[in-house]
């Protein structure tokens, strides 16, 4: 019982719990049920710099009267003043998110969270294993990579979508897969008659990527079995538990570790992920309903 | 604070609430409605229950008035705790966050809520409960951002704290040294004495605020009978509480604990009221709820309580995370009596007993948690891979 019946006022900085005023500038669909948005501060209400980020990390995007849900950042670290989130409309404030037209308000407040280690894989082979919705919390440190490609050893995208229509960013992969640099695989569980790459779980790929699984990292993202069994691959192949990250997603409401909703074990998402590496989480994934 | 003790008579409390009344505190204390116990806002002039005392069970609880003419009928603190904590003020139930509106242009306005004007002064708070601010404290103020809500009331916060002599059959503060006494974290301490001979408080002051309330109120110093007492009495209330939980057992135990068979049989019983979770004075779990005018214009957040022993908590698109009740029980004691130490250093359970005598069906955190400690213990003596206790693994 040592705490002070005078306790010391906020400290400054606070704030965190009060969305700050964005207008979308641009949105476009990305499948059927999946949008990007583009949104930029609204006047002088936003000091500048507070759109920084670190690749993985996410935003509470609050949607006028509907709703607040975390949403990772798919856009480039390296492009200040245009916030990128690439969404997929499950629930009603996702849904009023998708139905914004330019020039519409929203509520960002953020970043927040754990980021994706890009620095440590400087000198190494790099793969990132993405899942369906799992690919935009990927992509700003594929950005960043991309633009510092010399520091990195062989650099590979494997990306696995349920069907083909339901893959996002199609034109960027595209030009992806045609730079000499990056190795595009991807892959669907089911295929349409047009489909003429490879059928199979995104996992069916890793013992095809072009890494030294020895040294290498891995960033993996998306349905929490399919960074299980992906994680399992790696390992086979000489990949340790330290140099594999997962992305996790669990029910937040706060962003701030303040509402408790986040908890996963003795963590928080929100402040101790949703970036992980997977030594930390192994045994907590195996765990059912934790 | 060095100031020696004062002994204040019977009357003490209600000194205590005109003062600071006067001082311009909001004043909050016990009152006596339809049969409980409830934490209300006092004015000068307003007097604390006399005469009443409480008992739990687990399942049950009761507010009495003592019969006779014995001296304790005159009792100023006869009960310990009802169903509610002292969270209810410093981080209340329901609030509004912020109103927005729709501004010309596309804007959007933001209106944070103002914090109160009047700082809170808590009369009666328990060690138990006093505890259980401290780690609410930490909770929402001493980590990476802060509760701005939870700090505009907590700042500069009046705690009088009043140590308990007689332990009810829920407590169990002295497994956790959260209580029955109180040696630090308050303003103004008092320790009722009472029997045929002598009615009054041991009045000690935790800060210089409280040195400046003692000075106000007059009262003489306490002797040494009666600081004696003061100590007996303190001492004695924790030999004779009934009620034990193996604080480092449940710890570990339950750190290890996933797979353990007991969550199956407390999901058989548990009806996930979520209880529990509303009068536990550590819990702080919100929601959030958007909600706009008929307009549509116009439109502000509010933040609710909410429970882990809710389906929706752990909603996630596509379904909740612990579907199970047990998973559910599980998380909650788990957390309190487990992961709270890695989060936040200290445990999420002060020993209040309130969990226990709230719960409709009588579930006892301190026997959940011996059993746990019990099955770990069993399943560690058994060779790896055999028994039903593993480790939770799915495979």
């Amino acid at each position: 019982m040592d705490t002070p019946s005078e306790v010391a006022v906020p400290r400054p900085g606070g704030g965190t719990l009060l969305p700050r005023p964005y207008r979308v500038r641009r949105r476009w669909d990305e499948t059927q049920d999946t949008f990007t948005m583009e949104l930029e501060p609204i006047g002088d209400a936003v000091e500048p710099g507070a759109d920084a980020f670190r690749p993985g990390q996410f935003n509470m995007l609050y949607a006028f009267g509907v709703g607040e849900v975390p949403i990772s950042i798919s856009g480039d670290p390296a492009d200040a003043g245009r916030l990128v989130h690439t969404i997929r409309a499950v629930g009603p404030a996702t849904e009023a998110l998708r139905r914004a037209k330019a020039g519409d308000a929203v509520g960002v407040r953020g970043p927040f969270g754990s980021w994706w280690p890009v620095e440590e894989a400087e000198g190494r082979d790099l793969v990132f294993i993405a899942g369906g919705i799992g690919l935009p919390p990927l992509r700003p440190a594929l950005y960043q990579v991309l633009a510092q490609r010399e520091r990195f050893g062989r650099v590979a995208l494997l990306y696995g979508a349920r069907r083909p229509e339901e893959m996002v960013f199609v034109p960027e992969l595209r030009r992806w897969r045609s730079e000499l640099h990056l190795d595009v695989l991807v892959t669907v569980d089911r295929a349409t008659e047009s489909w003429k790459g490879d059928v199979g779980f995104v996992t069916q790929l890793i013992r095809r990527a072009p890494v030294d699984g020895t040294g290498a990292l891995a960033m993996i993202c998306g349905p929490e079995l399919m960074m299980r069994f992906a994680a399992q691959e790696l390992t086979k192949i000489g990949f340790s538990d330290d140099r594999i990250h997962v992305s996790l997603e669990r029910n937040m409401k706060c962003g701030v570790g303040l509402c408790g909703h986040c908890q996963f074990g003795p963590s928080f998402v929100c402040l101790d992920g949703p970036v992980y590496r997977f030594g930390e989480v192994r045994a907590a994934l195996t765990v059912e309903e934790l | 604070m060095n100031g020696s003790a004062i002994w204040l008579g019977p009357d003490a409390p209600e000194r205590v609430i005109a003062h600071l009344g006067g001082q311009g505190f909001r004043v909050v204390g016990p009152r006596v409605e339809d049969g409980v116990l409830v934490l209300e806002e006092l004015t000068a002039g307003d007097s604390l229950p006399t005469g009443w005392h409480d008992r739990a069970a687990p399942g049950s609880y009761r507010l009495e008035r003592r019969e006779g003419n014995g001296p304790r009928a005159r009792e100023r603190f006869g009960y310990r705790v009802g169903a509610q904590a002292w969270k209810r003020y410093l981080h209340p139930p329901e609030l509004r966050l912020f109103t927005a509106e729709r501004a010309a242009g596309g804007g959007l306005d933001l209106h944070p809520e103002k914090g109160p004007e009047a700082p809170l002064a808590l009369i009666g708070v328990r060690p138990c409960d006093l505890t259980a601010i401290a780690v609410q404290d930490r909770v929402l103020m001493g980590g990476r951002h802060v509760d701005e809500a939870y700090a505009a009331r907590r700042h500069g916060a009046f705690l009088v704290v009043v140590e308990c002599t007689t332990p009810g059959a829920t407590c169990f503060c002295a497994s956790f040294g959260s209580g029955p006494g109180a040696e630090g974290g308050f303003d103004l301490a008092l320790t009722e004495l009472i029997d045929d001979e002598r009615h009054g408080f041991v009045a000690r002051a935790g800060s210089a605020r409280g040195e400046a309330l003692l000075e106000a109120l007059g009262g003489r110093p306490a002797s040494a009978p009666e600081t004696d007492g003061r100590r007996r009495a303190v001492d004695e209330a924790a030999h004779a509480m009934g009620r034990r939980l193996d604080v480092d057992g449940a710890r570990s135990a339950l750190a290890e604990g996933a797979g353990l068979p007991l969550w199956n049989d407390v999901a058989e019983r548990c009806l996930n009221c979520a209880n529990c979770t509303l009068v536990c004075p550590t819990c702080f779990c919100v929601t959030i709820e958007d909600v706009t005018d008929l307009s549509g214009d116009v439109a502000e957040r509010r933040r609710r309580w909410d429970s882990c022993f809710s389906l929706d908590f752990s909603y996630l698109h596509g379904g909740s995370v612990r579907r199970s009740g047990a998973a559910r029980y599980r998380q909650w004691l788990t957390h309190k009596l487990s992961s709270w130490f890695e989060q936040f250093g200290e445990a999420g359970c002060v020993g209040c007993g309130r969990c226990i005598a709230w719960c409709p069906v009588g579930i006892d955190l301190t026997q959940e948690a011996a059993i746990a400690i019990e099955q770990r213990r069993q399943a560690d003596a058994m060779p790896r891979g055999r028994g039903p206790a593993g480790r939770g693994a799915r495979r």
